[in-house]
C-alpha cells in the first residue's frame, strides 16, 4: 500500500469526524478546538497533494491566526452561555439536515460526472510542476501570471484592517471642525439643537 | 501518488455539506461563522486537488488568494459579531430580529 494512500485513509476519517463533532458541540470553545483539528488534517492533505507552501500557510494563517482570533472573541463574549434548542421555525432542523444531505449527494454526482472516481493524478507532479520546490514554483506563477490579483489582495487587507479599527472602536470619537474632540452622543445632541 | 484524486474531492464535498448543515442548524453566530470557515476550507481543498489533477499551479494560487480573502473576511465578521453582541447582549442569531417581518 503506497504511503499517500495510508496517509489519506488515516486522516480522512479524522477530518470528517472532527467536522461532525464540531457540529454537535454545545460549547463554542470545544467547537473551535475541533475546527483546529480539522484544519490540521486539511493541511496534511495539502502536503500529500504536493502543496507544501499551502501546508505551511494553512497552519500559520488558519490554525494559528484565525482560530486564535475566534477563541479570543469567544472568550470576550463569554463561554458559559448555553445555546437554546428552541426552534423558531417549525421543522427547521430536519429541513436543514435534508438540505445538507442533498448538497452532499449533488456534489457526489457532480464529482462522478466531472472527474470520475478512478482518475489518478499525473505521477510526475514534483518533477514537472514543482521543479525547484513548491515555494519557488508557486512564486513563479504568483508573481508572473497573478501579480495584479496578488497586489489587489494587499489593498483588501489594508481596507479590512481599517474597517475593523472603525468597527471595533468603542466610544466613537468625532472630530468637529473646531478641532475639539467629543463623543458621538454629544455631537448628536448638538446637531439636534 | 496512487490515491485517486476523486477521494480528496469527496472529502471536500462532505466537509462542504457538513458546513452547510452547520450554517443552517446552529444558532450561535460564532459557530455559524466557524461553519462558513469550514466550507471555505473544503473549497480550498478541492482547488488544490484540481491543481494536482491538471498538473499546474493555478489552483494553488487561487487557494492562496482565497485564504487571504478568508482572513480579511473573518476579521471583519468577528468585529460585526462583537458589535451585535454589544447592542443585544447575545450572540444568538434569533435575537437579532429587528428587521424581521
Amino acid at each position: 500500500m503506497p504511503l499517500d494512500n495510508v496517509v489519506f485513509w488515516v486522516f480522512a476519517p479524522v477530518s470528517v469526524g472532527s467536522a461532525i463533532a464540531m457540529l454537535f458541540q454545545r460549547n463554542a470553545v470545544h467547537a473551535a478546538l475541533f475546527l483546529i483539528v480539522n484544519f490540521f488534517t486539511i493541511s496534511v492533505f495539502y502536503l500529500v497533494l504536493g502543496a507544501s507552501f499551502l501546508f505551511a500557510v494553512q497552519i500559520i494563517v488558519y490554525a494559528g491566526a484565525i482560530m486564535v482570533l475566534f477563541l479570543f472573541v469567544i472568550m470576550l463574549l463569554g463561554v458559559d452561555r448555553e445555546e437554546t434548542l428552541v426552534e423558531r421555525l417549525k421543522g427547521h432542523r430536519v429541513l436543514a439536515i435534508t438540505l445538507g444531505a442533498g448538497v452532499a449527494l449533488e456534489l457526489f454526482f457532480a464529482i462522478r460526472a466531472g472527474v470520475g472516481f478512478a482518475t489518478k493524478a499525473p505521477p510526475s507532479f514534483d518533477e514537472a510542476v514543482n521543479s525547484g520546490g513548491n515555494v519557488v514554483a508557486l512564486s513563479r506563477v504568483l508573481f508572473r501570471d497573478y501579480f495584479f490579483p496578488f497586489e489587489v489582495t494587499s489593498v483588501l487587507l489594508i481596507v479590512a484592517a481599517v474597517a475593523v479599527m472603525v468597527l471595533a472602536s468603542r466610544p466613537r470619537r468625532v472630530f468637529t471642525r473646531a478641532g475639539s474632540e467629543t463623543t458621538s452622543e454629544d455631537t448628536t445632541s448638538e446637531e439636534t439643537t | 501518488m496512487r490515491t485517486p484524486i476523486s477521494y480528496f474531492l469527496i472529502v471536500s464535498a462532505m466537509l462542504f455539506a457538513i458546513g452547510t448543515v452547520g450554517v443552517l442548524v446552529r444558532k450561535n453566530a460564532l459557530i455559524i461563522f466557524m461553519s462558513v470557515e469550514l466550507q471555505l476550507n473544503a473549497v480550498n481543498l478541492a482547488l488544490v486537488s484540481f491543481s494536482r489533477m491538471h498538473g499546474n499551479l493555478n489552483g494553488q494560487v487561487l487557494a492562496f488568494l482565497s485564504m487571504v480573502v478568508a482572513a480579511a473576511e473573518v476579521v471583519v465578521g468577528l468585529a460585526i459579531i462583537v458589535n451585535v453582541y454589544r447592542r443585544l447582549h447575545s450572540a444568538n442569531v434569533d435575537d437579532a430580529s429587528l428587521l424581521r417581518w
